[in-house]
């Protein structure tokens, strides 16, 4: 097995990250098989159900593994341009389920138009420092001043804060996963995608045993009226859960095992609680589901409900891995 | 691929980029039959998001009615309500010698699809204002032809009256049940029934 390791290390970047797309891809066909068996052996009505979920599921694991990979082949311009727009569906979807009023109008146009693309032309540009400050800094800044000058009062802070909020969790957060693409650790160029996968992988994987467990082992809910299913056992499983494959997964990363083990920790922790907070913000809006089980309504889809997650962990888990290794 | 066809695919895809353009058909299939779609106004954009809502092969059939006045005003106006969006122009000014829904007439006659606006003008408030006659003379004179009532969600958030930049907010089209003119149903019950079929399915689409 060590020699195996040591051989994969020798090879060189789109190699190894071809033979981990074929992995990838290969586990997706083995699991697309497993659903179709279950929908074939399935004969009452909960296990058509379930396998009618699991293949659900399972479409957009490949649709978002299929773009990834097409991101990498067709380099860093291509995927930044495919994150922005996860980015702009996300933040639309989750405008559309804020209720602004008329008077927001010119700040959502700047969110857009104006925030989204300079966001991800800065992660393009490896301009990692104003990266990090543009939205908390200048846009958090220029936002309300905009809302105050169309002269509506009403609501003031409230309406400021949903735009801000949606500005940093569906462009601030999500922006640093593709800013992970252009870290340049020593020894490891051009292996910018490892880090993406396996912050995506560590971060999914965690969410997925959390929902197991709590949905086998009912623990008790810490906040019932936020969400049912959000409980301290359950989460920390997940949390060790994800960080253990983390710590696995070491090899594809410049980390060492134990690195890895805390990067994914990190990452995890910050997926879960971040996800736990949509909950919160997804009552709030008098939803139960940002795209409501398909029957919906404002013909949102649901992608915050996959990208939620992510969108809270990625930027932890960028900044820990620039401080930690000063990049 | 025709300069209108491109056109008309590109504003297609600009309208779902920035709206989703969801249509949601509740009572009714999207089928080539002939009909006469009847929604609630509130933007410019109304018309196109129906238009996106529809089966491409249904496109090119179903006509929007445009001011006269207002779209051949310039030559570009003039070429897409013409070529992209096969429009049935009418004249705003009253003139004695002409019914201002011949045109109309003649489309349906014709065998195209319709899509009016009942309301007459655009309302940024909540519920459709009462509707214009037009919907009961149409639907006494071609009585085969299918009402269907559509409600359009959201536009108004798009863009709002006096701004030029779309903001990206998700719409939708919801379609209801078609509708019929009952035998002996006076002007005003049939126009209020109607109007009454395009606020229910409000509900349908989830907004409050």
């Amino acid at each position: 097995m060590g020699d195996v390791l040591k051989q994969l290390r020798g090879w060189t970047a789109s190699e190894q990250i071809g033979l981990l797309f074929i992995i990838v891809f290969g586990l997706l066909g083995i699991a697309t098989m497993i659903g179709v068996a279950m929908s074939v052996r399935a004969e009452d009505e909960a296990r058509t159900l379930r396998a009618e979920r699991f293949k659900r599921q399972l479409r957009t694991t490949w649709v978002m593994v299929t773009v990834f990979w097409i991101a990498w082949i067709a380099g860093t311009f291509v995927s930044l341009l495919l994150f922005g727009l996860v980015s702009f569906f996300a933040l639309r979807e989750f405008i559309t389920l804020s209720h602004t009023r008329r008077g927001d109008h010119r700040s959502l146009i700047l969110a857009f138009f104006v925030v989204l693309p300079v966001q991800y032309s800065l992660v393009g540009a490896r301009y990692f420092d104003l990266f990090s400050v543009f939205i908390p800094v200048y846009v958090f800044f220029a936002i309300p001043v905009i809302s105050a000058v169309a002269n509506d009062p009403e609501r003031f802070l409230e309406r400021n804060a949903k735009i801000q909020w949606g500005i940093m969790v569906c462009v601030y957060g999500l922006s640093h996963a593709p800013a992970l693409l252009r870290l340049d650790f020593r020894g490891y160029e051009e292996r910018g995608a490892f880090l993406v996968f396996f912050l995506v992988f560590v971060v999914q994987s965690c969410m997925l045993l959390q929902d197991y467990v709590g949905r086998h082992y009912p623990f008790k809910p810490v906040a019932p009226r936020i969400s049912s299913s959000f409980s301290w056992g359950a989460a920390a499983i997940g949390v060790f859960g994800g960080a253990l494959i983390g710590a696995l997964l070491y090899w594809i990363t410049p980390f060492k095992a134990g690195q890895a083990l805390g990067m994914a920790l990190i990452a995890c922790a910050a997926g879960t609680l971040g996800d736990f907070v949509m909950k919160a913000l997804k009552k709030d809006a008098g939803v139960h589901y940002w795209g409501n089980e398909g029957r919906l309504v404002t013909g949102a889809v649901g992608l915050l409900d996959r990208v939620a997650a992510i969108s809270f962990a990625a930027p932890v888990f960028f900044h820990s891995v620039r401080w930690y290794f000063r990049l | 691929m025709s300069l209108p066809d491109t056109a008309g695919l590109l504003l297609s895809s600009v309208a779902r980029l920035v709206t989703g353009a969801q249509g949601h058909w509740y009572g009714c299939v999207p089928k080539a039959e002939q009909r006469i779609y009847f929604a609630n106004h509130q933007s410019h954009l109304d018309w196109v998001l129906i238009w996106c809502a529809l089966p491409r092969e249904l496109r090119s059939r179903t006509r929007p009615i445009a001011a006269k006045d207002y779209w051949t005003a310039t030559p570009f106006k003039h070429w897409i309500t013409r070529e992209v969006f096969n429009a049935v122009y009418v004249n705003r000014q009253r003139t004695d010698d002409q019914d201002p829904l011949e045109p109309l007439v003649d489309a349906l006659r014709h065998g195209d699809s319709l899509v009016i606006f009942p309301e007459g003008t655009r309302s940024s408030l909540g519920d459709p204002q009462p509707f214009k006659s037009g919907l009961y003379h149409l639907a006494k004179q071609f009585p085969e032809v299918q009402l269907i009532p559509a409600w359009i969600d959201n536009v108004q958030r798009v863009m709002p009256k006096g701004e030029v930049v779309p903001v990206p907010i998700l719409c939708s089209v919801t379609f209801g049940a078609p509708m019929q003119l009952l035998p002996d149903e006076d002007k005003r019950t049939f126009l209020e029934r109607a109007r009454e079929a395009v606020t229910s399915l409000r509900k349908l689409s989830g907004s409050a």
